[in-house]
């Protein structure tokens, strides 16, 4: 399946400041490894060691969060939307310790 | 003790009460209103400077930290002359010449698990203007407790987001991220930025608290500046959330 992955602002620096890419991928899992091998270095900012999505990290299959699907399992279809959502901090300073 | 619109209030704040549905009656909603705003830096400047000009009767501020040179890009409640004075003085100073008829209170410390509720007092509504998010699960779960909204707000670069949280209504924040994500020492941000997303906050606190328009619940807005792209994703409460799912309906 071919699917377009929106790819958030600060993951883009690995993606060569691409911010949709479209890669081959049967679920979110063999999505993630899709990207690694073009993005070598993404899996380790969206993976924990044991290969789990990080927990602050939501992806959204067009517009439904893969947790209230089957999480990395979820079948991706052609030419669905998928969007990385990592929870981000910024707000105030950045002077805080 | 319920104050009344004076004919100076009637002036000052005439064009927003040509809103439809706001009046009198929405106006003084705003000035008998109470608001707690955790953080003044890049989000917390045009969240209290826009709820100050609109009206809005007491507003708390509570910041520990001082101004830096290098927060001036976007932090538009301090200046230069501000530079090591505490952030919550700063905003107070600025905020009484924009609006001198308001209350403002500053709380200049650290917002802890064992102070929130009172720094939070009677406010009816918390505005998360934060940079971190341990902060901002502390915020989560007093909102959760006082049964009052939370509005969650955070940028990066040319991006944001926002969502309205209103428990049991809505997910909590720590359904929508169960985890903290990493503190990034510098994260990149230009103040238009927490410019757009503070807007879109202070107006939901005028909604919230004037009954116009509808808030922003259940929806996560994930806003791509770099693209001009607004984009609401729906978001849905965890049953099993450590925070919040006592509270769920764990049949529905």
């Amino acid at each position: 399946m071919s699917v377009k992955v929106r790819i958030p602002a600060p993951l883009q620096k690995l993606t060569s400041n691409k911010s949709e890419v479209e890669v081959e991928a049967a679920t979110i899992k063999e999505l993630v490894e899709s990207l690694e091998k073009v993005y070598p270095g993404i899996k380790g900012r969206i993976c924990d060691e044991s290969g789990k999505i990080r927990r602050f990290i939501n992806f959204y299959v067009n517009d439904e969060d893969v947790r209230f699907l089957k999480g990395d399992d979820t079948v991706l279809k052609d030419a669905d939307q998928v969007s990385i959502i990592p929870a981000i901090a910024g707000g105030a300073g950045e002077n805080r310790k | 003790m319920k104050k009344e619109l004076t004919a100076h209030d009637k002036e000052r704040y005439g064009r927003q009460m040509l809103v439809d549905g706001w009046s009198e009656d929405g106006q003084l909603k705003l000035k008998n209103a109470e608001v707690f705003i955790s953080g003044v830096g890049g989000l917390g400047s045009p969240v209290s400077i826009y709820l100050a000009v609109a009206g809005v009767g007491k507003i708390n501020v509570c910041d520990f930290d001082v101004p830096e040179l290098s927060n001036l890009n976007r932090q538009i409640l301090h200046h230069d002359a501000r530079i090591g004075i505490n952030k919550a003085l700063s905003a107070k100073e600025t905020l009484k010449i924009l609006n001198p008829s308001i209350e403002i209170k500053e709380f200049p410390c650290k917002i802890e698990a064992d102070n929130v509720h009172s720094l939070v007092g009677n406010s009816r509504i918390i505005i998360d203007c934060m940079d971190n998010f341990a902060t901002r699960l502390i915020l989560n779960e007093c909102a959760i407790a006082k049964k009052i909204p939370l509005v969650y707000a955070s940028v990066w670069g040319l991006s944001g987001y926002l969502s309205f949280i209103n428990v049991p209504r809505t997910p909590c924040l720590s359904c929508i991220f169960p985890e903290a994500p990493p503190r990034e020492a510098k994260f990149p941000v230009v103040g238009a930025t927490p410019g757009v997303i503070g807007c879109l906050e202070a107006l939901e606190v005028i909604k919230y608290l004037t009954g116009v328009g509808r808030n922003l619940e259940n929806e996560l807005l994930v806003w791509d500046g770099a693209s001009v792209d607004f984009k609401k994703l729906p978001i849905r409460a965890n049953k099993d959330c450590p925070v919040c799912g006592a509270l769920r309906d764990k049949k529905a």
